[in-house]
């Protein structure tokens, strides 16, 4: 049956598959990020995956978003992934949301979900997802990816969030366009994996989390760093005394293709 | 007299005392960057007292927007 290979795995069982099975997971971005989420999540038996993004398939695109074809180049990239994920999994219910994540939608959008991925592709909605899902009380995964390297967290009501290691965005200057900055796709492939298997490990009880840890990648080295990181006190959104009290996004959003 | 550390897995030497000061060494942005001392990150707040001692491990962090 399809589901064998995780209901042989110790500690995991039919108990396991089955919380999948009734669990729902919201994916911010069908993008690098978002392809091997879907397809893993998908494959994986998770009941409910949404996907949020407004974008369309680009050629461009296919070099690192595996869960898009050639022929789906013009289509929406939320209906492109809706119809893999259908043809992987008929057991999975898919819901897309045709739209950028913003501070109008983002509260209502992941309010409906057990657990949040960020793989969105700036700062802006990236500070946006975890602000959501910090003043909800919503678990997330954030992972970020910058030509061979990438980061990612997992975040739960009460540990540390984004902001705890990274209180703010980095200036506009410092910001090296998507234009000009270049992603292996494979890096991308690993960093979206692992977020997936956060979001299996959270939804079925199993492991450890990457909680009060920020995991490094360097894909040259190969090197795999877990730096620890607490609650940070300070931290303007979780720490004692929050100053963001209502969503707001930064308005720098330096890769979105203008819609015409 | 210079310290010998570690900055991303290379060796480096620092006349930095702290990681304020090192901080301001390598001309590191104000804003998107943090800064671990052997595996554990160090606050923005707490830079200025938290020291650096011979054969530490530095990581420097850049947030990562790309996905």
């Amino acid at each position: 049956m399809r589901y064998s290979r995780h209901i042989l795995l110790e500690g995991f069982g039919k108990e396991g598959q089955q919380k999948l099975l009734q669990s729902k997971v919201l994916l911010i971005g069908a993008g690098g990020l978002g392809s091997p989420n879907a397809l893993y999540l998908a494959a994986a038996g998770v009941g409910t995956i949404g996907i949020a993004d407004a974008d369309t398939v680009s050629l461009s695109n296919l070099q690192r978003q595996v869960i898009h074809f050639t022929q789906d180049i013009g289509k929406p990239k939320v209906e492109s992934a809706a119809e893999k994920i259908r043809q992987i999994n008929p057991d999975v219910k898919v819901v897309t949301y045709d739209q950028f994540i913003s501070q109008a939608n983002a509260s209502e959008i992941i309010s409906d979900y057990d657990f949040i991925i960020d793989c969105t592709d700036s700062f802006a909605s990236k500070y946006l997802v975890n602000d959501a899902c910090v003043m909800a009380h919503k678990p997330f995964c954030a992972g970020g990816v910058v030509k061979y390297g990438a980061q990612v967290m997992t975040h739960v009501p009460g540990s540390a969030c984004y902001r705890c290691i990274f209180p703010e965005p980095p200036a506009e200057n410092d910001v090296e366009t998507c234009a000009t900055v270049g992603v292996l796709g494979s890096v991308v492939g690993i960093m979206g994996s692992i977020q997936a298997t956060e979001a299996i490990k959270y939804l079925t009880g199993i492991g450890e989390l990457l909680t009060n840890k920020l995991l490094i990648v360097d894909a040259l080295s190969m090197n795999f760093q877990s730096i620890a990181f607490n609650q940070n006190k300070e931290c303007s959104l979780c720490g004692e005394h929050p100053t963001i009290t209502e969503l707001e996004e930064y308005s720098f959003q330096p890769c979105r293709k203008i819609k015409v | 007299m210079p310290i010998k550390i570690q900055i991303n897995n290379a060796d480096a030497l620092t006349e930095a005392s702290n990681v304020q000061q090192l901080a301001q060494e390598l001309n590191l942005p104000e804003r998107g960057v943090a800064i671990a001392v052997n595996n554990q990150i160090a606050p923005r707040a707490s830079w200025s007292d938290t020291s650096l001692n011979e054969g530490d491990r530095i990581t420097v962090i850049k947030a990562a927007f790309g996905g």
